[in-house]
């Protein structure tokens, strides 16, 4: 068979996202950023809110997202990601407000904006890339690096006694009454990157329907942080990480306060 | 905001105009600059309790302006979240503030260094306290250096307006916008603990509706971040630039409108200077002291005059050079240990002129009286 013959317009089950700039993207081969911006500007082309999204990128790896997908950005300082989404969604209720942050910046130095943004119910999109590392700065520990894992400030793994435990922020997310939407994907296989793409819609459609704060955990790769190839990363995200940072809805509440919360006035 | 949105509370907005233009009251410095926020069409306001501050927030949460304006107000987890708040809302171009004082306007730091980077209009009031640490709640000057002379990191300036009266506290608030939106740059409003506390007689300024998304369209429409539409390039709101070419440019152009204002922006106010031998040279609070001190020094003889300077970014250099070719010398007085003084040897120094230069000031809450600074003046200047 000539390949003319298998190019055909029938014969297409995937293609460049339209909303994706073409910009070369400055992320290590095996990187999960660049899957994930992909089905932020598929969900974003399929919503019809391109003129209305707004992004947040964070201090981190990408920080640069804002080049790579073709709507209005503002950048962050390391961590306030949250507040300054807070900032744009408060002036502009009908703007689709979303932030993209790392676990370092989300869980780490942003813990506290993350927090409040969440419980205060703004009515945002949160994106997490946990990959349990700092991947700008060169592979430091970060708050959700697990128990005994190598970083290059954790030479002999991380120690319990030196550096404390790794935080599932995103368990402590879904308590919070602000939340109506909390979930864990991963997008390593093909299938996980579909059902990945469909839990960012769903938090779309949430934030367009103004239900509150939408938060998807993306359980990640970084293959250059962990000296490893992208291959050997997926199979140790699998055996290593889905233990510990379950796949799955944590939360998928109607926006019904929980007991304790309901609403004064 | 659609202009239909803003046609229905026009007419609301002229029955209070009716009620309250031209209107007088005796309110807390503070209070009135809540209240000016409001009246100036302010899209939002994000803060954090601290004293002795608090009464802003307070005052807009009392008010309820979303109620009436459409204002937004948010009591924030921290100055770090507020600051945020700000740059995220400025970068839409609509036009919002904040408010702290000394502790907090230091969390706020890096948030300042961004939106100056990120070249965004804002308004931060600063009301001080005595410091350094958590210091005291009583009032002080002793952030002049971190307000003029940049704060946080990388090279900028903030603009910096120095109210002495509750009557300006009303004032500055437009004022302070119409700068910041005309050089795309936060402005800061430097009050001290005196200030915002202290209750005077106050002409509230008139209502002006807030901007319809059309009208911050014709303002800011070439950078903001409205959502892309077809047509125009995504815009991106950011201080970031690893290309050190094109950093360099940054920094240059930053350094022209740093230059531009100190050309154009210049304001003060003179106080019997025309004979005046000595020149005490005092902002806010103090220069309030001061003015108690010329009437003193000149029941007593002495040719005393006041150089109030009210940008003190940018600092009045020339007017300070102009009266040191005249005079014998400046006392500059300030609720610090001498940070502005150093302005005033600067202006004189970069000029070649030979003339005495002193400071006098108390700390750690304490206000000088005009006697004590009349005294220093002898002491120090003219010699007993």
């Amino acid at each position: 068979m000539d390949i003319k013959e298998i190019i055909r317009p029938e014969n297409l089950v995937s293609k460049k996202p339209v909303l994706m700039t073409g910009n070369t993207m400055h992320y290590c081969p095996g990187c999960s950023h660049g899957v994930v911006h992909g089905l932020l500007a598929e969900v974003i082309e399929e919503l019809g809110i391109q003129e209305r999204t707004i992004g947040v990128s964070p201090v981190g790896c990408s920080v640069f997202a804002y080049n790579y997908i073709d709507i209005d950005w503002e950048e962050a300082a390391h961590g306030r990601a949250p507040a300054v989404a807070t900032g744009i969604s408060r002036v502009n209720p009908d703007k689709v407000v979303f932030t993209y942050q790392g676990d370092g910046d989300l869980a780490s130095i942003g813990a506290g904006e993350i927090m409040h943004a969440c419980n205060r119910g703004e009515n945002i999109v949160v994106i997490f890339i946990n990959n349990a590392i700092y991947g700008m700065t060169g592979g430091q520990m970060a708050p959700t690096t697990l128990l005994g894992q190598v970083t290059s400030t954790t030479p002999n793994g991380r120690n319990v006694d030196l550096n404390g435990y790794p935080l599932r922020i995103t368990e402590l997310i879904a308590q919070l009454p602000g939340t109506s939407y909390v979930t864990r994907q991963s997008v390593h296989t093909s299938a996980t990157v579909r059902k990945c793409k469909k839990a960012i819609k769903k938090a779309f459609q949430n934030v367009i329907d103004k239900k509150g704060t939408s938060f998807v955990e993306i359980v990640s790769t970084c293959n250059s942080g962990w000296r490893c190839t992208p291959v050997e990363a997926n199979q140790w995200m699998e055996e290593n990480m889905f233990p510990f940072y379950r796949p799955g809805d944590l939360k998928d509440a109607e926006k019904d306060a929980p007991e304790g919360y309901q609403k004064k006035n | 905001m659609s202009l239909e949105t803003r046609n229905l509370g026009i007419q609301k907005i002229k029955n209070q105009i009716k009620k309250q233009m031209g209107e007088l009251r005796l309110m807390k410095g503070n209070e009135v600059i809540a209240e000016a926020a409001i009246r100036c069409g302010c899209d939002g306001y994000f803060g954090y309790p601290i004293t002795p501050q608090s009464e802003i927030m307070e005052t807009l949460m009392a008010r309820e302006p979303w109620n009436g304006t459409g204002m937004v107000v948010l009591q924030a987890e921290s100055e770090v979240a507020s600051i945020n708040m700000v740059y995220g809302a400025a970068g839409t171009g609509k036009k919002v503030m904040t408010s702290s004082s000394s502790p907090g306007i230091s969390l706020m730091a890096e948030g300042i260094s961004y939106l100056a980077g990120a070249e965004l209009p804002c308004v931060i009031v600063n009301v001080q306290r005595g410091g350094p640490g958590l210091g005291t709640i009583q009032p002080s000057q002793a952030d002049y250096f971190q307000s003029t002379k940049g704060g946080g990191h990388g090279d900028y300036h903030l603009l910096v307006l120095a109210p002495a009266s509750v009557q300006e506290m009303n004032d500055f608030v437009k004022l302070a916008f119409d700068l910041a939106f005309k050089y795309n740059n936060p402005a800061m409003i430097l009050a001290d603990g005196a200030i915002g506390q202290m209750m005077e007689k106050v002409e509230l300024s008139d209502f002006v509706p807030r901007l319809t998304d059309e009208e911050i369209e014709a303002r800011s429409g070439s950078w903001a971040v409205t959502g892309k539409r077809k047509g125009r390039e995504r815009h991106v709101v950011t201080s970031l630039e690893l290309n050190s070419e094109k950093m360099e440019e940054n920094n240059i152009r930053f350094q022209k409108k740093y230059r531009k204002m100190e050309e154009e922006e210049v304001r003060y106010e003179l106080i019997e200077c025309e004979d005046a031998e000595y020149i005490l040279v005092a902002f806010g609070s103090a220069s309030r002291i001061c003015q108690k001190s010329v009437e003193l020094a000149r029941a007593k003889g002495l040719k005393v005059g006041l150089l109030r300077p009210i940008t003190l970014y940018p600092f009045p250099k020339k007017t300070v050079a102009e009266l040191a070719r005249k005079v014998k010398g400046f006392l500059s007085v300030e609720i610090n240990a001498g940070q502005m003084v150093e302005d005033v040897k600067l202006s004189i120094f970069d000029e070649g002129i030979a003339v005495p230069v002193k400071y006098y000031g108390r700390m750690g809450g304490i206000v000088p009286t005009p006697g004590e600074v009349v005294d220093a003046l002898q002491r120090l200047l003219i010699g007993e």
